[in-house]
């Protein structure tokens, strides 16, 4: 069963990439209706193999580490591949109803899209550090020529800019790979934690574990490192957008959170964790901040996941140095927070897409009247822009409150303060364009209307962030899986 | 016994999908609107008296499931509830009616009613909720649903006065939440219970709990309208009539007074707050903003800025009654938290009515109103000899309690308060009544004629209806299940035996 399905996740994607290499858009269009239908199906058997049989290693090909493939499935690997067949499927089918088909370049939508997705899912279950760094270049290289895609110049320079910020990230760490593996001739993940805690002197690794942490920090866009992000993210088309806000800047921070929870508490110090924190806190305020300057709809967008991404490193300093139930709950926030702000970050780019396509232009202040004549868009990116707030009932909030707990227990409370404050700068810059949108100018619709699916895609995925709320402890319980530690 | 989960659940749910199918209309299908708008009113109230009958024979509605670890989603009915949901329900379904006639021909309905249902959701389930985190999360939820309503006309002041309000309400939130992780922090989850349940806490953590008071209070303080946090409520007054009526009796309002109620009996237990010195500060900011809102009142010319003022005053009795320590103080603030809401709806309904036969705006607009309306003017004068306090009326059943409380524990300085408020309530009130009967008619430029009756019937039966009810509770404050028997319920619960 596990060998069927582990081929499954892993190789459609791929096979289905290189098939739609032959095809037009239409075909692919086509088959990506399939594959998506596919990834539901393993992923959600994933899900009932681990449930029933708890978590497990599994050796690609039968080849054991050190020298083969060593994948592992966990709870979080099940949690992070249904969330990414929920959102990539989101987000693939609103692009195949948005992208033209008569564009020549569009064929390359879907080639790039099955790449992106095969990356995906091997970071979510690569157990060795190579073997996530082959799944983060896939990753990268797919996004960038996802970003590329429509080539004009804006977006050939976006893009670029891009492919240079993940190589030379890409680069860091591997070099930091590169000392672990001289220092313990092994990659595997566990291995190498494994090894590091019988050390006498862990401190000696921190080099490779800064050098690691900061090529991921870059890809993630973790303040300062983040001025390739908004660029890249504004200029994509709304469904690249979504994919690359939503999914592929976490996977970057989900190797550098493996890594920190497996090794973090041994090789790092105190202030490392804190600043670490304390860049992420400020990724919060200096985001919000841009967000709320930004003229242009997708760019307030594109800077709020600058913001949102600063929460996610509180993690770190939140789960050194603390008791276990304290370090539990840091690490249920995060992942809720992942969780919430790809639902809700994906379904804000696909509802901006709608509403800029109706209104005709990309500035923030040509919404005035949408409320009147286009309430769905407007109302899908309103939730989920409630959960970005960090609002109840929704899911930002119950990231929150987990975070808070975690900060509390911790005695941490200045990361309260972050939290707290964090909230209402993002409501700032999203109560903007309530208001903007609220305004009445003339009584006359002279809005385009987009495809009634294009909006239903981005309503449900907002509602998804917003259930997320009512829902947390049944979406952290298959996170806490059992998972059988045997080597 | 399911049928104890589902009825809260359904109170809850009846205006929750109301409002789901509202948004998913169109936008002409007016008729159906109102249908649904008055169906889910009804249900409600219906579902409300069921529950309120349970109360009194001791059954025990709610429920309660994990929503987080370490956080559970707890509904609950008990006296107190029953008291915010019946003047909700109640009030929500004269609103509803208003509403839809004050809004006929005017664009932008599916949105308005939509958000209009989710309101009185959040209120339900402010009322219901069981603890601390469920409380919040309809409160939080009542602001989002508010924001639309008030800058429904999306005119430039309008979106002003929303922005106010969100940052008031939002910096509110934000303080509630901090005095809440801190509270969870010291003592985990608790369910709201009656007397309290702070009490059994180490003694060194004193300090700490009064902070957390302070950050509690204040965050509900700003909904409230508690001074210095009352500003964005004048401001709101640029929103429609009806919803003014929600904000000022029904929801926004309320909810913060409520909040405070429930902290304080709830979570801290009366007794418990006594001990800890944090009631006399209460009482004082209390009375300090009853004479600030009336002071602030005499000088508006604006009839609905006067009225807001007027509120920021006449809520504040609810904190004042509730600073008072001892059971009849507790009866008058109480007591209030409904008498206030029925009084207040009236004089925001005939406001209304003003507005939009007459074009009436300014207080001197007023003069000789009384001919033109009469149905409207005499409950607009029952409302303001209510909140003056003339017996038998409504508002003097709340300041005779609250005086006799006070003087039970020797807080004279009290009926001091009561006495300047009331004097300055009449300063107010009575040039306001004076213009509307005995002035020369003042010429109404913009007047609009409905038929044989004063203004459109759907505008005038609620304001009858709730000034009716303005008389009825003074004149039977002794009969059972009158808001003064219900408080007296609730007092007789809270205190230690």
């Amino acid at each position: 069963m596990s060998n069927w399905l582990m081929a499954g996740l892993l190789f459609t994607p791929l096979a289905l990439a290189t098939t739609s290499l032959l095809l037009n858009f239409r075909q692919g269009r086509a088959l990506a209706w399939l594959g998506m239908v596919l990834q539901l199906l393993v992923s959600v058997g994933l899900w009932g193999l681990v449930k029933q049989e708890g978590g497990f290693y599994y050796s690609l090909a039968g080849w054991d580490a050190p020298l083969g493939i060593e994948l592992r499935v966990d709870g979080l690997a099940v949690t992070f591949l249904l969330l990414t067949t929920l959102v990539a499927s989101g987000c693939g089918i609103h692009a195949g109803i948005y992208l033209k088909p008569d564009k020549p370049w569009q064929r390359y939508f879907w080639p790039l899209y099955w790449f992106l997705w095969a990356g995906l899912n091997t970071v979510w279950i690569g157990g060795d550090l190579f073997n996530l760094y082959v799944g983060l270049e896939l990753i990268s290289l797919a996004a960038v020529g996802l970003v590329a895609l429509g080539g004009q110049a804006e977006a050939l320079r976006a893009a670029l800019r891009y492919l240079l910020a993940a190589l030379l990230g890409s680069m860091v760490y591997l070099l930091g790979v590169a000392l672990i593996y001289g220092q313990f001739g092994t990659l595997s993940l566990a291995e190498v934690a494994h090894q590091v805690r019988l050390m006498h002197q862990a401190e000696l690794m921190r080099p490779a574990l800064v050098l690691m942490l900061v090529g991921l920090a870059l890809k993630t866009a973790l303040f300062p490192l983040h001025g390739w992000l908004p660029p890249a993210h504004g200029i994509a088309k709304s469904p690249v957008s979504a994919l690359l806000s939503a999914l592929v800047v976490k996977a970057s921070f989900y190797i550098a959170a493996r890594i920190w929870l497996e090794a973090g508490e041994v090789v790092a110090t105190q202030w490392m964790a804190q600043l670490i924190g304390a860049l992420g806190a400020a990724a919060v305020i200096w985001g919000s901040w841009l967000a709320w300057c930004q003229p242009r709809l997708k760019q307030v967008v594109a800077y709020s996941s600058v913001a949102q991404i600063g929460y996610l490193f509180l993690l770190f300093p939140l789960t050194f140095g603390v008791d276990a139930s304290t370090s539990l709950q840091a690490q249920q926030g995060i992942t809720l927070q992942v969780i919430s702000h790809a639902l809700a970050k994906s379904a804000m780019f696909l509802a901006a897409g709608n509403l800029i396509l109706a209104v005709g232009s990309n500035r923030v202040d040509a919404l005035a009247g949408v409320s009147h004549f286009l309430p769905f868009s407007l109302f899908s990116f309103g939730l989920a822009g409630v959960s970005l707030m960090g609002l109840p009932p929704s899911g930002g909030f119950a990231a929150k409150w987990m975070l808070l707990q975690a900060s509390m227990a911790s005695g941490q409370w200045w990361w309260i303060l972050v939290l707290v404050g964090g909230g209402l700068l993002s409501a700032a810059y999203v109560f903007h364009i309530y208001r903007a949108s609220f305004l009445e100018r003339d009584e006359k619709d002279h809005f385009y209307h987009p495809d009634r699916r294009l909006e239903v895609v981005a309503m449900l995925l907002a509602v998804a962030s917003l259930g997320l709320g009512l829902a947390g402890s049944q979406v952290l319980s298959v996170m806490a899986l059992p998972f059988e530690e045997v080597q | 016994m399911t049928q104890l989960v589902l009825i809260p659940i359904l109170a809850l749910l009846s205006s929750m999908l109301a409002a789901v199918i509202i948004f998913a209309l169109p936008e002409q299908r007016h008729r159906l609107r109102t249908g649904i708008n008055l169906l889910a009113a009804l249900i409600k109230v219906v579902l409300v008296g069921v529950m309120t009958w349970g109360v009194i024979h001791q059954l025990d509605y709610g429920l309660s499931y994990e929503i987080l670890p370490g956080v559970s989603f707890e509904l609950q009915a008990d006296a107190l509830a029953m008291m915010f949901a019946g003047l909700s329900a109640v009030l929500w379904l004269l609103t509803t009616i208003y509403a839809v006639g004050y809004l006929e021909d005017s664009p932008n309905r599916s949105r308005f009613f939509g958000f209009f249902s989710l309101c009185v959701a959040s209120t339900m389930g402010i009322a219901l909720a069981g603890n601390l985190f469920t409380f919040f999360l309809f409160y939080e939820m009542l602001t989002l649903s508010t924001y639309p309503l008030v800058v429904h006309r999306g005119t430039e002041k309008a979106l002003q006065a929303g922005r106010n309000y969100i940052i008031y309400t939002l910096s509110g939130g934000a303080a509630l939440l901090l005095g809440m992780i801190w509270l969870q922090g010291l003592a985990g989850d608790l369910s709201f219970q009656e007397t309290g349940q702070l009490v059994d806490l180490n003694e060194e953590l004193h300090p700490q709990l009064i902070m957390i008071f302070v950050l509690l209070v204040a965050g509900l303080g700003v909904k409230a309208a508690l001074f210095p946090l009352h500003g964005w409520l004048p401001q709101a007054m640029v929103a429609p009539a009806p919803v003014s009526a929600l904000l000022h009796a029904v929801a926004v309002v309320k909810a913060g007074a409520f909040g405070i109620v429930r902290v304080v009996y709830d979570l801290y237990g009366i007794e418990f707050a006594t001990l800890l010195g944090v009631l006399e500060p209460l009482g004082w900011l209390a009375a300090f903003t009853i004479i600030y809102g009336s002071v602030r009142a005499l000088a508006q010319t604006d009839l609905k800025r006067r009225l807001a003022f007027s509120t920021v005053s006449q809520v504040s009795y609810i904190v004042l009654g509730t600073a008072v320590f001892g059971p009849v103080g507790t009866v008058g603030g109480l007591v209030h938290l409904l008498h206030q809401g029925i009084m207040k709806i009236t004089l925001f309904f005939c406001a209304g009515n003003y507005a939009e036969t007459l074009g009436i705006h300014k207080i001197h607009e007023l003069n000789g109103a009384g001919k033109r309306m009469p149905l409207t003017s005499t409950a607009f004068t029952l409302a303001a000899f209510g909140m003056i306090g003339v017996p038998p009326l409504a508002g003097f059943i709340t300041k005779w309690t609250l005086g006799t409380g006070a003087l039970n524990v020797q807080m004279e300085w009290v009926i001091g308060v009561l006495l300047i408020s009331s004097l300055l309530n009449a300063a107010y009130f009575l040039p306001v009544i004076h213009r509307l009967w005995f002035q020369p008619e003042y010429d109404w430029s913009e007047q609009r004629r409905w038929g044989k009756l004063e203004t459109h019937s759907w505008l005038l039966w609620p304001p009858l209806v709730t000034a009716v009810l303005t008389l009825l509770v003074g004149l039977f404050a002794a009969l059972p299940l009158s808001p003064l028997s219900w408080a007296k319920l609730i007092a007789a619960r809270e205190y230690l035996p």
